[in-house]
């Protein structure tokens, strides 16, 4: 599979400000430290971390819609952050966003039509302008709205229906990347399936890659062929969906899949349970070493002065000097 | 016997500018010492509205408690009065809520907040209050309690507050603890720490704890009993370990259908169609007779009663015995 997206030492870094007319740096949050990764054509990469992890940011930088640190992305082996012109409007075409929240996420003084069919006025070469309407209603189809209500308001939808509105949008220029940021965190578990398996159904339909960002772990293995995971600004592990959660060697993989409760009560005080202490360290002032060592239970002297690499580690690439298989999903 | 806490045929509508919202249409159920049950629903299906009018807390306008009781010890609190239920809400029955920064007073220490209640109802002087506020927040993990309650509620992490606020309602030692999506909000690790804390504390004080959640994982994990809500009612009623094996009502058998897996990958997730109905117009008949699979004429005239489906479960489904069948 030639990549699609390809993505080298990504780095964003925050300033932290003080002062009010003066204002001075005191320090950075390093949000994105650091990260290397490869999106093929119609793949889902999934990204798990908790919050503060640096997954939205990631998002962020890779819309464009921050300027990386350092680091550098290629798009179809096109040096993303260097595009300008046309090349760059054509970008822009080719990746799209869906967001967490549909409440806040669309216009509510704009018609359903009117943002559904907005991307083509500044892409007029995607649909003329006398097709808009019926395009828009085409869109709406696809994502299982009734093209009857183009006119109404979000405020006229349900939350589930609201994120089909967003995805509509992403998918009106067609783009071969979509980065889903927690696109179903917001709904209940009866609309969050159907949401679901409205992404799956477009990927097929039009050969879609996704970056599906979520904290949810088993909405990520239901959708991802392979997942990354993320720890303060670092991927601490990546492999296919089948490696991350039945043959995981980073600790703080482990760890996070045993936090996750399993919906059958049959298992209650059966499982392999690991359980972490403390909070996540703050991404200003993160440990030297292996970030995760401060709530880590391997952590040797080691892990302070050196900061594991991520590679091949028992099978799949792993950012721990002693990466190990432990299965703890049952 | 009668049970630590019990709720009676509780109805509540909230009278709104766009009509009556019939938000609870008879929910029933009850708890005892040292034991934990769980309120499963999803948006809407009232399990918070519950809690609320058993605290007494609910906002009269809109809402307006129309029928039902609530007991404690056998004792009515929906008819007592002000003074009485403040005595309850302090002493017996304790609740914590999901978003733990605006529940905590944003301009007092959280030591403060703690000692206020220890030195009003048990008349305790400032050093003695003092003393049991760290106690407390020892209790629940709190590293360095003797700074910490020195410090302020936004100088707390997420999982922080949580637990400070778990110590807030333990202060007072309640017979029954309600905790409304206690960590809906939190991170997956803490997640977990914050659920093995109330369980271990319910265990130990042999308390009754009512978790509201949507979370079928953290119900699994946790409960003793469980009774599923929707459009504001109980549409079943079960043991944790016989509802999971084998669900009674249609409703619960597709959320757990809808439920993405953690062991596995799977195919397309079975959904269940539609939107849960606006309590405005909730549908005659079952109220999830219009997205359920296998409605039939009846649904969509009678409401179903309570079907007893044996070992104290039941089923608001006329079919319930077939459903439970598989």
């Amino acid at each position: 599979m030639a990549d699609l997206l390809e993505v080298r030492d990504l780095v964003k870094h925050f300033p932290v400000k003080r002062g009010v007319l003066f204002k001075q740096t005191i320090g950075w949050v390093r949000a994105v430290d650091g990260v290397s990764f490869t999106l093929g054509a119609g793949e889902t990469l999934g990204v798990v971390g908790e919050s503060g992890c640096g997954k939205s940011t990631l998002a962020q930088v890779l819309m464009l819609l921050e300027p990386p640190t350092s680091g550098e992305a290629f798009f179809e082996g096109r040096p993303m952050f260097s595009l300008r012109g046309a090349e760059l409007k054509r970008l822009r075409r080719d990746m799209q966003i869906v967001l967490q929240d549909p409440y806040t996420s669309l216009n509510p003084r704009m018609t359903v039509g009117d943002i559904v069919g907005e991307p083509f006025e500044i892409h007029p070469e995607v649909a003329p302008k006398g097709s808009w309407a019926g395009r828009v209603r085409e869109l709406l189809d696809v994502v299982g709205l009734n093209p009857e209500h183009i006119n109404r308001y979000p405020h006229q939808f349900s939350g589930g229906q609201r994120q089909r509105i967003g995805i509509a949008r992403a998918l009106a220029l067609r783009p071969k990347v979509i980065v889903c940021d927690e696109p179903v965190s917001a709904l209940d578990v009866s609309i969050q399936a159907q949401v679901m398996n409205l992404l799956g159904e477009l990927q097929s339909e039009f050969g879609l890659a996704y970056v599906f960002i979520a904290h949810d772990l088993s909405v990520v293995r239901h959708l991802s062929d392979r997942v990354a995971v993320m720890y303060l600004g670092k991927i601490v592990e990546i492999g296919t969906e089948e490696e991350i959660y039945n043959h995981p060697t980073h600790p703080y993989t482990q760890a996070l899949l045993s936090a996750v409760p399993v919906a059958d009560p049959a298992l209650r005080g059966r499982r392999d349970v690991i359980r972490l202490t403390g909070d996540v360290p703050s991404p200003i002032d993160p440990p030297s070493g292996c970030r995760f060592r401060t709530r880590c239970w391997k952590a040797q002297d080691v892990c302070a002065t050196e900061e594991p690499a991520l590679v091949e580690r028992g099978g799949h690439p792993s950012a721990c000097h002693f990466a190990e298989e432990r299965s703890v999903v049952p | 016997m009668t049970a630590l806490l019990e709720v009676e045929d509780l109805h509540v509508e909230f009278r709104t500018r766009d009509g009556v919202a019939r938000v609870l249409n008879g929910v029933g159920y009850h708890v005892d010492a040292g034991e934990t049950l769980a309120v499963l629903g999803e948006s809407g299906s009232g399990k918070s509205v519950t809690a609320q009018a058993v605290m007494g807390i609910l906002d009269s306008p809109p809402a307006f408690v129309t029928k039902g009781a609530v007991r404690f010890h056998g004792e009515d609190l929906l008819t007592a009065s002000e003074e009485r239920r403040r005595e309850v809400r302090a002493e017996g029955i304790a609740m914590i809520f999901q978003d733990a920064l605006s529940a905590l007073n944003p301009v007092f220490t959280v030591g403060f907040q703690i000692e206020e209640q220890l030195r009003l109802r048990r008349g305790m002087s400032r050093a003695d209050a003092r003393a049991r506020a760290i106690e407390l927040l020892d209790l629940v993990r709190i590293p360095h309690a003797k700074q910490r309650v020195r410090e302020y509620p936004h100088q707390f992490s997420g999982g922080m507050r949580q637990r400070a606020m778990i110590a807030m309602s333990l202060a007072l030692d309640p017979e029954v603890l309600i905790a409304d999506e206690p960590t809906t909000a939190l991170d997956v690790t803490v997640q977990a720490q914050i659920m093995d804390l109330l369980a271990e504390i319910q265990r130990e004080r042999h308390m009754g704890l009512i978790l509201i959640t949507h979370d079928l994982g953290v119900v699994a994990e946790v409960a003793d009993r469980i009774v599923v809500m929707y459009a504001g009612r109980i549409v079943e009623h079960a043991d944790a370990l016989s509802l999971f094996r084998s669900p009674g009502h249609p409703y619960t058998a597709a959320l757990m259908r809808s439920l993405p897996r953690i062991d596995s990958k799977g195919t397309a997730l079975e959904t269940i169609k539609g939107l849960p109905p606006s309590l405005l117009r909730i549908p005659a008949g079952c109220p999830f007779h219009p997205r359920c699979p296998r409605a039939e004429d009846v649904c969509a005239d009678l409401v179903p009663d309570q079907v007893r489906l044996g070992l104290g479960r039941t089923s608001a489904c006329h079919f319930a015995e077939e459903v439970v069948r598989g």
